[in-house]
Protein backbone atom coordinates (compact mmCIF):
# COMPACT_ATOMS: atom_id res chain seq x y z
CA UNK A 1 0.00 0.00 0.00
CA UNK A 2 2.83 2.36 0.88
CA UNK A 3 4.58 1.68 -2.43
CA UNK A 4 1.33 1.93 -4.32
CA UNK A 5 0.58 5.37 -2.86
CA UNK A 6 4.08 6.62 -3.64
CA UNK A 7 3.84 5.30 -7.18
CA UNK A 8 0.45 6.94 -7.66
CA UNK A 9 1.82 10.23 -6.30
CA UNK A 10 4.73 10.03 -8.72
CA UNK A 11 2.36 9.33 -11.61
CA UNK A 12 0.15 12.30 -10.80
CA UNK A 13 3.21 14.53 -10.50
CA UNK A 14 4.44 13.31 -13.87
CA UNK A 15 1.07 14.13 -15.43
CA UNK A 16 1.23 17.56 -13.88
CA UNK A 17 4.73 18.06 -15.26
CA UNK A 18 3.54 17.29 -18.78
CA UNK A 19 0.58 19.61 -18.30
CA UNK A 20 2.79 22.41 -16.99
CA UNK A 21 5.12 22.05 -19.95
CA UNK A 22 2.21 22.45 -22.35
CA UNK A 23 0.53 25.26 -20.47
CA UNK A 24 3.61 27.38 -19.84
CA UNK A 25 4.61 27.21 -23.47
CA UNK A 26 1.79 29.57 -24.30
CA UNK A 27 1.04 31.09 -26.70
CA UNK A 28 -0.50 34.06 -25.01
CA UNK A 29 -1.15 34.89 -21.41
CA UNK A 30 -4.51 33.18 -21.13
CA UNK A 31 -2.90 29.78 -21.59
CA UNK A 32 -0.48 30.47 -18.80
CA UNK A 33 -3.23 31.48 -16.43
CA UNK A 34 -4.21 27.86 -16.19
CA UNK A 35 -0.92 26.96 -14.57
CA UNK A 36 -2.05 27.83 -11.05
CA UNK A 37 -5.14 25.70 -11.55
CA UNK A 38 -3.03 22.77 -12.69
CA UNK A 39 -0.59 22.99 -9.83
CA UNK A 40 -3.48 23.39 -7.42
CA UNK A 41 -5.17 20.11 -8.28
CA UNK A 42 -2.17 17.98 -9.26
CA UNK A 43 0.08 19.24 -6.52
CA UNK A 44 -2.55 18.70 -3.84
CA UNK A 45 -3.26 15.17 -5.05
CA UNK A 46 0.43 14.26 -5.05
CA UNK A 47 0.98 15.92 -1.69
CA UNK A 48 -1.92 14.12 -0.04
CA UNK A 49 -0.88 10.74 -1.34
CA UNK A 50 2.77 11.16 -0.44
CA UNK A 51 1.86 12.57 2.96
CA UNK A 52 -0.49 9.72 3.77
CA UNK A 53 2.07 7.16 2.67
CA UNK A 54 4.82 8.59 4.87
CA UNK A 55 2.52 9.35 7.78
CA UNK A 56 2.97 13.12 7.67
CA UNK A 57 -0.20 14.47 9.24
CA UNK A 58 0.64 18.04 8.29
CA UNK A 59 -0.07 17.19 4.66
CA UNK A 60 -3.78 17.96 5.06
CA UNK A 61 -3.08 21.43 6.51
CA UNK A 62 -0.60 22.11 3.75
CA UNK A 63 -3.16 20.97 1.19
CA UNK A 64 -5.71 23.40 2.66
CA UNK A 65 -3.23 26.25 2.38
CA UNK A 66 -2.27 25.27 -1.16
CA UNK A 67 -5.92 25.13 -2.21
CA UNK A 68 -6.60 28.63 -0.91
CA UNK A 69 -3.44 30.08 -2.36
CA UNK A 70 -3.81 28.41 -5.75
CA UNK A 71 -7.23 29.99 -6.00
CA UNK A 72 -5.87 33.36 -4.96
CA UNK A 73 -3.04 33.01 -7.47
CA UNK A 74 -5.42 32.13 -10.33
CA UNK A 75 -7.56 35.16 -9.62
CA UNK A 76 -4.48 37.37 -9.46
CA UNK A 77 -3.34 35.96 -12.81
CA UNK A 78 -6.64 36.75 -14.44
CA UNK A 79 -6.83 40.21 -12.92
CA UNK A 80 -3.30 41.24 -13.76
CA UNK A 81 -2.63 39.25 -16.88
CA UNK A 82 -5.32 40.63 -19.14
CA UNK A 83 -4.31 43.71 -21.11
CA UNK A 84 -7.03 45.90 -19.61
CA UNK A 85 -5.63 45.23 -16.16
CA UNK A 86 -6.34 48.07 -13.74
CA UNK A 87 -2.78 47.90 -12.50
CA UNK A 88 -1.29 48.85 -15.82
CA UNK A 89 -0.64 52.58 -16.00
CA UNK A 90 -3.26 54.29 -18.08
CA UNK A 91 -1.14 56.92 -19.68
CA UNK A 92 2.19 58.68 -19.72
CA UNK A 93 3.44 59.97 -16.43
CA UNK A 94 2.81 58.57 -12.92
CA UNK B 1 10.53 3.94 -3.67
CA UNK B 2 10.63 7.20 -1.79
CA UNK B 3 13.90 8.05 -3.48
CA UNK B 4 12.16 7.68 -6.83
CA UNK B 5 9.52 10.16 -5.67
CA UNK B 6 12.21 12.60 -4.57
CA UNK B 7 13.88 12.31 -7.96
CA UNK B 8 10.50 13.00 -9.59
CA UNK B 9 10.05 16.14 -7.53
CA UNK B 10 13.55 17.37 -8.39
CA UNK B 11 12.98 16.64 -12.08
CA UNK B 12 9.80 18.69 -11.86
CA UNK B 13 11.21 21.64 -9.98
CA UNK B 14 14.50 22.18 -11.83
CA UNK B 15 13.08 22.64 -15.35
CA UNK B 16 10.51 25.03 -13.89
CA UNK B 17 13.32 27.07 -12.40
CA UNK B 18 15.11 27.14 -15.75
CA UNK B 19 11.82 28.13 -17.42
CA UNK B 20 11.43 31.01 -14.99
CA UNK B 21 14.78 32.47 -15.91
CA UNK B 22 14.56 31.74 -19.61
CA UNK B 23 11.06 33.11 -20.15
CA UNK B 24 10.96 36.11 -22.42
CA UNK B 25 7.90 37.85 -21.06
CA UNK B 26 7.63 38.93 -17.47
CA UNK B 27 4.16 37.47 -17.04
CA UNK B 28 5.33 34.04 -18.18
CA UNK B 29 8.29 34.26 -15.84
CA UNK B 30 6.11 35.16 -12.86
CA UNK B 31 3.66 32.34 -13.61
CA UNK B 32 6.54 29.87 -13.78
CA UNK B 33 7.92 31.30 -10.56
CA UNK B 34 4.65 30.80 -8.74
CA UNK B 35 4.26 27.26 -10.00
CA UNK B 36 7.85 26.59 -8.96
CA UNK B 37 7.18 27.94 -5.47
CA UNK B 38 4.01 25.94 -5.02
CA UNK B 39 5.86 22.79 -6.04
CA UNK B 40 8.80 23.53 -3.80
CA UNK B 41 6.43 22.88 -0.92
CA UNK B 42 6.45 19.27 -1.98
CA UNK B 43 10.22 19.24 -1.67
CA UNK B 44 10.04 20.77 1.78
CA UNK B 45 7.50 18.19 2.87
CA UNK B 46 9.84 15.46 1.73
CA UNK B 47 12.59 17.11 3.77
CA UNK B 48 10.32 16.85 6.85
CA UNK B 49 9.99 20.62 7.28
CA UNK B 50 6.24 21.25 7.11
CA UNK B 51 6.44 24.71 8.72
CA UNK B 52 8.85 25.85 6.04
CA UNK B 53 6.63 24.25 3.39
CA UNK B 54 3.68 26.29 4.67
CA UNK B 55 5.74 29.47 4.67
CA UNK B 56 7.04 28.89 1.14
CA UNK B 57 3.54 28.17 -0.17
CA UNK B 58 2.03 31.17 1.52
CA UNK B 59 4.63 33.89 1.26
CA UNK B 60 7.37 32.67 -1.03
CA UNK B 61 5.13 31.90 -3.95
CA UNK B 62 1.69 33.20 -3.03
CA UNK B 63 2.09 36.78 -1.91
CA UNK B 64 5.49 37.47 -3.47
CA UNK B 65 4.17 36.13 -6.73
CA UNK B 66 1.20 38.48 -6.69
CA UNK B 67 3.53 41.34 -5.84
CA UNK B 68 5.66 40.46 -8.89
CA UNK B 69 2.52 40.18 -11.00
CA UNK B 70 1.54 43.70 -10.09
CA UNK B 71 5.01 44.88 -11.02
CA UNK B 72 4.89 43.03 -14.33
CA UNK B 73 1.53 44.61 -15.14
CA UNK B 74 2.98 48.05 -14.56
CA UNK B 75 6.03 47.29 -16.65
CA UNK B 76 4.15 45.83 -19.57
CA UNK B 77 4.49 48.99 -21.64
CA UNK B 78 8.25 48.97 -21.26
CA UNK B 79 8.76 45.32 -22.11
CA UNK B 80 9.22 45.66 -25.83
CA UNK B 81 11.82 48.45 -25.69
CA UNK B 82 13.58 46.63 -22.85
CA UNK B 83 13.76 43.41 -24.84
CA UNK B 84 15.09 45.33 -27.82
CA UNK B 85 18.20 46.46 -26.03
CA UNK B 86 20.47 43.47 -25.56
CA UNK B 87 23.87 43.89 -23.94
CA UNK B 88 26.99 42.92 -25.90
CA UNK B 89 28.10 39.30 -26.07
CA UNK B 90 31.20 40.07 -24.02
CA UNK B 91 29.11 41.50 -21.18
CA UNK B 92 26.82 38.51 -21.19
CA UNK B 93 29.79 36.13 -21.12
CA UNK B 94 31.31 37.98 -18.18
CA UNK B 95 27.99 37.87 -16.31
CA UNK B 96 27.69 34.16 -17.00
CA UNK B 97 31.19 33.45 -15.70
CA UNK B 98 30.61 35.52 -12.56
CA UNK B 99 27.31 33.72 -11.85
CA UNK B 100 28.91 30.33 -12.38
CA UNK B 101 31.73 31.21 -9.99
CA UNK B 102 29.31 32.31 -7.31
CA UNK B 103 27.24 29.16 -7.76
CA UNK B 104 30.37 27.02 -7.51
CA UNK B 105 31.43 28.85 -4.36
CA UNK B 106 28.02 28.30 -2.78
CA UNK B 107 28.00 24.62 -3.74
CA UNK B 108 31.49 24.17 -2.29
CA UNK B 109 30.37 25.85 0.92
CA UNK B 110 27.29 23.67 1.26
CA UNK B 111 29.00 20.41 0.36
CA UNK B 112 31.95 20.95 2.64
CA UNK B 113 29.80 21.22 5.76
CA UNK B 114 30.55 18.56 8.39
CA UNK B 115 27.92 15.86 8.42
CA UNK B 116 26.02 16.03 10.79
CA UNK B 117 26.40 19.79 10.99
CA UNK B 118 26.70 21.70 14.28
CA UNK B 119 23.21 22.22 15.65
CA UNK B 120 21.40 23.44 18.72
CA UNK B 121 18.47 21.07 18.16
CA UNK B 122 19.22 18.75 21.09
CA UNK B 123 19.32 21.61 23.57
CA UNK B 124 16.07 23.00 22.12
CA UNK B 125 14.45 19.61 22.55
CA UNK B 126 15.72 19.49 26.11
CA UNK B 127 14.26 22.84 27.16
CA UNK B 128 11.11 22.87 25.02
CA UNK B 129 8.84 21.90 27.89
CA UNK B 130 9.58 25.14 29.72
CA UNK B 131 8.03 27.19 26.92
CA UNK B 132 4.65 25.47 27.14
CA UNK B 133 4.49 24.69 23.42
CA UNK B 134 5.07 21.35 21.77
CA UNK B 135 6.21 22.42 18.33
CA UNK B 136 9.96 23.09 18.41
CA UNK B 137 9.76 25.57 15.53
CA UNK B 138 7.24 27.69 17.45
CA UNK B 139 9.34 27.32 20.56
CA UNK B 140 12.40 28.69 18.80
CA UNK B 141 10.51 31.48 17.02
CA UNK B 142 8.45 32.68 19.95
CA UNK B 143 10.51 31.88 23.00
CA UNK B 144 14.17 31.10 22.47
CA UNK B 145 14.66 33.59 19.65
CA UNK B 146 11.74 35.89 20.33
CA UNK B 147 14.02 38.89 19.94
CA UNK B 148 14.67 38.05 16.29
CA UNK B 149 10.95 37.61 15.62
CA UNK B 150 10.16 40.97 17.17
CA UNK B 151 12.82 42.74 15.18
CA UNK B 152 11.56 41.09 11.98
CA UNK B 153 8.12 42.53 12.54
CA UNK B 154 9.60 45.99 13.00
CA UNK B 155 11.57 45.55 9.78
CA UNK B 156 8.31 44.72 8.01
CA UNK B 157 6.92 48.04 9.20
CA UNK B 158 9.94 49.87 7.81
CA UNK B 159 9.45 48.08 4.50
CA UNK B 160 5.86 49.26 4.40
CA UNK B 161 6.87 52.84 5.11
CA UNK B 162 9.44 52.49 2.35
CA UNK B 163 6.76 51.38 -0.11
CA UNK B 164 4.50 54.25 0.92
CA UNK B 165 7.30 56.74 0.44
CA UNK B 166 7.30 55.91 -3.28
CA UNK B 167 4.13 57.92 -3.68
CA UNK B 168 4.38 61.54 -4.87
CA UNK B 169 3.88 64.12 -2.12
CA UNK B 170 0.41 65.17 -3.15
CA UNK B 171 -0.85 61.60 -2.80
CA UNK B 172 0.58 60.90 0.64
CA UNK B 173 -2.11 59.53 2.88
CA UNK B 174 -4.22 58.35 -0.04
CA UNK B 175 -5.53 54.97 -1.04
CA UNK B 176 -3.08 52.44 -2.49
CA UNK B 177 -3.58 50.91 -5.87
CA UNK B 178 -6.33 51.28 -8.42
CA UNK B 179 -10.00 50.80 -7.68
CA UNK B 180 -10.85 47.38 -8.97
CA UNK B 181 -14.18 46.92 -10.65
CA UNK B 182 -16.08 43.70 -10.85
CA UNK B 183 -19.71 42.91 -11.45
CA UNK B 184 -21.19 42.70 -7.94
CA UNK B 185 -23.43 39.84 -9.07
CA UNK B 186 -20.63 38.10 -10.96
CA UNK B 187 -18.44 35.14 -10.34
CA UNK B 188 -15.52 36.96 -8.78
CA UNK B 189 -17.71 38.82 -6.32
CA UNK B 190 -19.36 35.52 -5.40
CA UNK B 191 -16.01 33.97 -4.63
CA UNK B 192 -14.90 37.04 -2.71
CA UNK B 193 -17.96 36.74 -0.51
CA UNK B 194 -17.70 33.01 0.03
CA UNK B 195 -14.01 32.48 0.49
CA UNK B 196 -12.83 35.02 3.09
CA UNK B 197 -14.73 33.45 6.01
CA UNK B 198 -13.24 30.07 5.13
CA UNK B 199 -9.81 31.62 4.73
CA UNK B 200 -10.19 33.42 8.04
CA UNK B 201 -10.93 30.17 9.82
CA UNK B 202 -8.00 28.42 8.15
CA UNK B 203 -5.66 31.29 9.02
CA UNK B 204 -6.63 31.37 12.68
CA UNK B 205 -6.51 27.57 12.74
CA UNK B 206 -2.92 27.64 11.49
CA UNK B 207 -2.06 30.06 14.28
CA UNK B 208 -3.77 27.92 16.91
CA UNK B 209 -2.38 24.61 15.78
CA UNK B 210 1.18 25.95 15.64
CA UNK B 211 1.48 25.42 19.38
CA UNK B 212 1.89 21.69 18.99
CA UNK B 213 1.84 20.85 15.30
CA UNK B 214 3.22 22.39 12.14
CA UNK B 215 1.63 25.73 11.41
CA UNK B 216 2.59 29.23 12.30
CA UNK B 217 1.36 32.70 13.01
CA UNK B 218 3.15 34.09 9.98
CA UNK B 219 1.61 31.57 7.61
CA UNK B 220 -1.85 32.15 9.08
CA UNK B 221 -1.46 35.91 8.71
CA UNK B 222 -0.51 35.49 5.08
CA UNK B 223 -3.75 33.66 4.41
CA UNK B 224 -5.66 36.45 6.13
CA UNK B 225 -3.83 39.02 4.01
CA UNK B 226 -4.63 37.02 0.87
CA UNK B 227 -8.32 36.99 1.76
CA UNK B 228 -8.37 40.74 2.28
CA UNK B 229 -6.56 41.22 -1.02
CA UNK B 230 -9.18 39.02 -2.65
CA UNK B 231 -11.94 41.24 -1.34
CA UNK B 232 -10.12 44.28 -2.69
CA UNK B 233 -9.43 42.66 -6.06
CA UNK B 234 -13.10 41.81 -6.46
CA UNK B 235 -14.04 45.43 -5.90
CA UNK B 236 -16.12 44.57 -2.85
CA UNK B 237 -14.08 46.86 -0.69
CA UNK B 238 -11.71 49.67 -1.39
CA UNK B 239 -8.18 49.95 -0.11
CA UNK B 240 -8.09 52.01 3.07
CA UNK B 241 -6.39 55.42 2.97
CA UNK B 242 -2.99 55.03 4.55
CA UNK B 243 -3.54 58.03 6.77
CA UNK B 244 -6.43 56.26 8.46
CA UNK B 245 -6.05 56.02 12.20
CA UNK B 246 -7.35 52.50 12.73
CA UNK B 247 -5.02 51.25 10.02
CA UNK B 248 -1.98 52.72 11.70
CA UNK B 249 -3.16 51.37 15.03
CA UNK B 250 -3.43 47.88 13.54
CA UNK B 251 0.07 48.22 12.14
CA UNK B 252 1.69 48.97 15.46
CA UNK B 253 -0.33 46.68 17.70
CA UNK B 254 1.88 43.66 17.00
CA UNK B 255 5.30 45.13 17.78
CA UNK B 256 3.76 47.14 20.63
CA UNK B 257 2.43 44.02 22.37
CA UNK B 258 5.72 42.27 21.77
CA UNK B 259 7.64 45.17 23.24
CA UNK B 260 5.27 45.41 26.19
CA UNK B 261 5.73 41.72 27.02
CA UNK B 262 9.46 42.14 26.62
CA UNK B 263 9.61 45.08 28.98
CA UNK B 264 7.35 43.19 31.37
CA UNK B 265 9.91 40.42 31.32
CA UNK B 266 12.54 42.95 32.28
CA UNK B 267 10.38 44.34 35.08
CA UNK B 268 8.96 41.15 36.57
CA UNK B 269 11.51 38.59 35.45
CA UNK B 270 15.22 38.40 34.81
CA UNK B 271 15.66 39.61 31.27
CA UNK B 272 14.04 41.34 28.31
CA UNK B 273 11.49 38.97 26.78
CA UNK B 274 11.80 36.46 29.61
CA UNK B 275 8.48 34.69 30.12
CA UNK B 276 7.63 33.46 33.63
CA UNK B 277 7.23 29.74 33.20
CA UNK B 278 3.64 29.52 34.41
CA UNK B 279 2.41 32.11 31.90
CA UNK B 280 4.68 31.27 29.00
CA UNK B 281 2.05 29.76 26.73
CA UNK B 282 -0.52 32.47 27.48
CA UNK B 283 1.99 35.21 26.74
CA UNK B 284 3.02 33.53 23.52
CA UNK B 285 -0.61 33.33 22.38
CA UNK B 286 -1.19 37.00 23.20
CA UNK B 287 1.91 38.03 21.26
CA UNK B 288 0.93 35.85 18.32
CA UNK B 289 -2.57 37.33 18.16
CA UNK B 290 -1.19 40.85 18.06
CA UNK B 291 1.38 39.80 15.50
CA UNK B 292 -1.25 38.13 13.35
CA UNK B 293 -3.25 41.35 13.01
CA UNK B 294 -0.21 43.45 12.23
CA UNK B 295 1.41 41.04 9.80
CA UNK B 296 -1.85 40.43 7.92
CA UNK B 297 -2.46 44.16 7.47
CA UNK B 298 1.19 44.84 6.61
CA UNK B 299 1.44 42.10 4.00
CA UNK B 300 -1.80 43.11 2.34
CA UNK B 301 -0.70 46.74 2.19
CA UNK B 302 2.72 45.78 0.85
CA UNK B 303 1.06 44.03 -2.07
CA UNK B 304 -1.45 46.84 -2.54
CA UNK B 305 1.39 49.25 -3.09
CA UNK B 306 2.06 52.94 -2.70
CA UNK B 307 -0.82 55.41 -2.38
CA UNK B 308 -2.12 56.18 -5.85
CA UNK B 309 -5.38 57.99 -5.28
CA UNK B 310 -5.71 60.90 -2.93
CA UNK B 311 -8.55 61.16 -0.47
CA UNK B 312 -10.27 64.56 -0.74
CA UNK B 313 -9.83 66.57 2.42
CA UNK B 314 -13.04 66.87 4.38
CA UNK B 315 -14.33 70.42 4.63
CA UNK B 316 -13.72 71.66 8.20
CA UNK B 317 -16.79 72.99 10.00
CA UNK B 318 -17.07 76.59 11.27
CA UNK B 319 -14.70 77.94 8.65
CA UNK B 320 -15.54 79.65 5.39
CA UNK B 321 -16.15 77.16 2.64
CA UNK B 322 -13.01 76.14 0.81
CA UNK B 323 -13.23 73.88 -2.18
CA UNK B 324 -11.80 70.40 -1.36
CA UNK B 325 -8.75 69.59 -3.39
CA UNK B 326 -10.04 66.97 -5.73
CA UNK B 327 -6.99 65.27 -7.13
CA UNK B 328 -8.58 61.87 -7.78
CA UNK B 329 -7.37 60.09 -10.94
CA UNK C 1 -12.86 -5.29 6.69
CA UNK C 2 -9.48 -3.76 6.22
CA UNK C 3 -9.02 -5.77 3.02
CA UNK C 4 -12.22 -4.25 1.66
CA UNK C 5 -10.99 -0.77 2.62
CA UNK C 6 -7.65 -1.40 0.95
CA UNK C 7 -9.41 -2.54 -2.21
CA UNK C 8 -11.52 0.60 -2.14
CA UNK C 9 -8.44 2.77 -1.72
CA UNK C 10 -6.63 1.11 -4.60
CA UNK C 11 -9.63 1.26 -6.93
CA UNK C 12 -10.43 4.88 -6.15
CA UNK C 13 -6.84 6.02 -6.55
CA UNK C 14 -6.44 4.15 -9.81
CA UNK C 15 -9.62 5.75 -11.11
CA UNK C 16 -8.36 9.14 -9.95
CA UNK C 17 -5.02 8.63 -11.69
CA UNK C 18 -6.88 7.65 -14.84
CA UNK C 19 -8.81 10.92 -14.76
CA UNK C 20 -5.59 12.86 -14.27
CA UNK C 21 -4.24 11.06 -17.32
CA UNK C 22 -7.40 11.92 -19.26
CA UNK C 23 -7.11 15.57 -18.23
CA UNK C 24 -3.50 15.77 -19.34
CA UNK C 25 -4.24 14.06 -22.65
CA UNK C 26 -7.02 16.58 -23.16
CA UNK C 27 -4.64 19.39 -22.36
CA UNK C 28 -2.25 18.06 -25.01
CA UNK C 29 -4.71 17.22 -27.73
CA UNK C 30 -7.54 19.72 -27.60
CA UNK C 31 -7.36 22.44 -30.21
CA UNK C 32 -7.92 25.69 -28.34
CA UNK C 33 -7.78 27.35 -24.95
CA UNK C 34 -11.41 26.95 -23.97
CA UNK C 35 -11.50 23.21 -24.57
CA UNK C 36 -8.20 22.77 -22.80
CA UNK C 37 -9.53 24.74 -19.84
CA UNK C 38 -12.50 22.41 -19.74
CA UNK C 39 -10.28 19.34 -19.75
CA UNK C 40 -8.13 20.77 -17.01
CA UNK C 41 -10.79 21.84 -14.58
CA UNK C 42 -13.29 19.03 -14.97
CA UNK C 43 -11.05 16.00 -15.32
CA UNK C 44 -8.43 17.05 -12.79
CA UNK C 45 -11.08 17.88 -10.22
CA UNK C 46 -12.76 14.54 -10.60
CA UNK C 47 -9.35 12.92 -10.31
CA UNK C 48 -8.67 14.80 -7.09
CA UNK C 49 -12.09 13.84 -5.75
CA UNK C 50 -11.45 10.17 -6.40
CA UNK C 51 -8.01 10.38 -4.83
CA UNK C 52 -9.51 12.00 -1.73
CA UNK C 53 -12.17 9.28 -1.63
CA UNK C 54 -9.47 6.66 -1.78
CA UNK C 55 -7.49 8.27 1.03
CA UNK C 56 -10.44 8.61 3.40
CA UNK C 57 -10.15 5.11 4.94
CA UNK C 58 -6.49 5.74 5.73
CA UNK C 59 -7.08 8.84 7.82
CA UNK C 60 -6.52 8.54 11.59
CA UNK C 61 -9.87 10.01 12.56
CA UNK C 62 -13.10 11.62 11.34
CA UNK C 63 -11.65 15.11 11.77
CA UNK C 64 -8.82 14.45 9.32
CA UNK C 65 -11.24 12.80 6.90
CA UNK C 66 -13.46 15.88 7.06
CA UNK C 67 -10.43 18.05 6.43
CA UNK C 68 -9.66 16.15 3.24
CA UNK C 69 -13.23 16.53 2.03
CA UNK C 70 -13.01 20.27 2.77
CA UNK C 71 -9.86 20.49 0.66
CA UNK C 72 -11.67 18.85 -2.23
CA UNK C 73 -14.69 21.14 -1.87
CA UNK C 74 -12.44 24.20 -1.80
CA UNK C 75 -10.60 23.08 -4.93
CA UNK C 76 -13.90 22.43 -6.69
CA UNK C 77 -15.22 25.86 -5.75
CA UNK C 78 -12.00 27.48 -6.83
CA UNK C 79 -11.71 25.79 -10.19
CA UNK C 80 -15.39 26.31 -11.01
CA UNK C 81 -15.06 30.05 -10.52
CA UNK C 82 -11.57 30.55 -11.93
CA UNK C 83 -12.43 28.58 -15.06
CA UNK C 84 -15.26 31.06 -15.62
CA UNK C 85 -12.90 33.98 -15.10
CA UNK C 86 -10.24 32.58 -17.41
CA UNK C 87 -12.85 31.82 -20.05
CA UNK C 88 -14.02 35.41 -19.84
CA UNK C 89 -10.44 36.58 -20.27
CA UNK C 90 -10.09 34.34 -23.31
CA UNK C 91 -13.24 35.79 -24.82
CA UNK C 92 -11.91 39.30 -24.30
CA UNK C 93 -8.62 38.58 -25.97
CA UNK C 94 -9.95 36.32 -28.70
CA UNK C 95 -9.29 32.56 -28.68
CA UNK C 96 -5.71 31.58 -29.36
CA UNK C 97 -4.81 28.67 -31.58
Amino acid sequence: MHDFLIAAAGFVLAMMAVGLFVVLRGPGNTERMMAAQLVGTGGIAGLLMAGTATGATAAADLALTLALLAMFASIAFVKKGTPGSPDAPEGPGE
Amino acid sequence: MLHALDVCVVLLVLPLAVRTIAARETFAAVVSFMAYGLLLTLAWMRLAAPDVALAVAAIGSGLSGVLLLGASARLRATERPAAAERPSALLRLAAGILSAMIAAGLAAGVLSQPDPGPTLAPSVAEHLATTGVGNPVTGVLMAFRAMDTMLEKIVLLFALVGVWSLAPDRLWGGRPGPRHQADPRGVLAFLARLLPPVGFVVGVYLLWVSADKPGGAFQGSTILAAMWLLVMMAGLGDTPPVASRWLRLALIVGPAVFLAVGLGGLWFGDAFLAYPEAYAKALIVVIELGMMLTVAVTLALLVAGAPARSVPRSVPRNTPRNAPRNARR
Amino acid sequence: MSVALDVMTITAICAGAFFFLAGTVGLLRFPDTLTRLHALTKADNLGLGLVVLGLLPRMPGPASALKLVCVWLLVMLGSATTSQLIARAVRQEGPSA
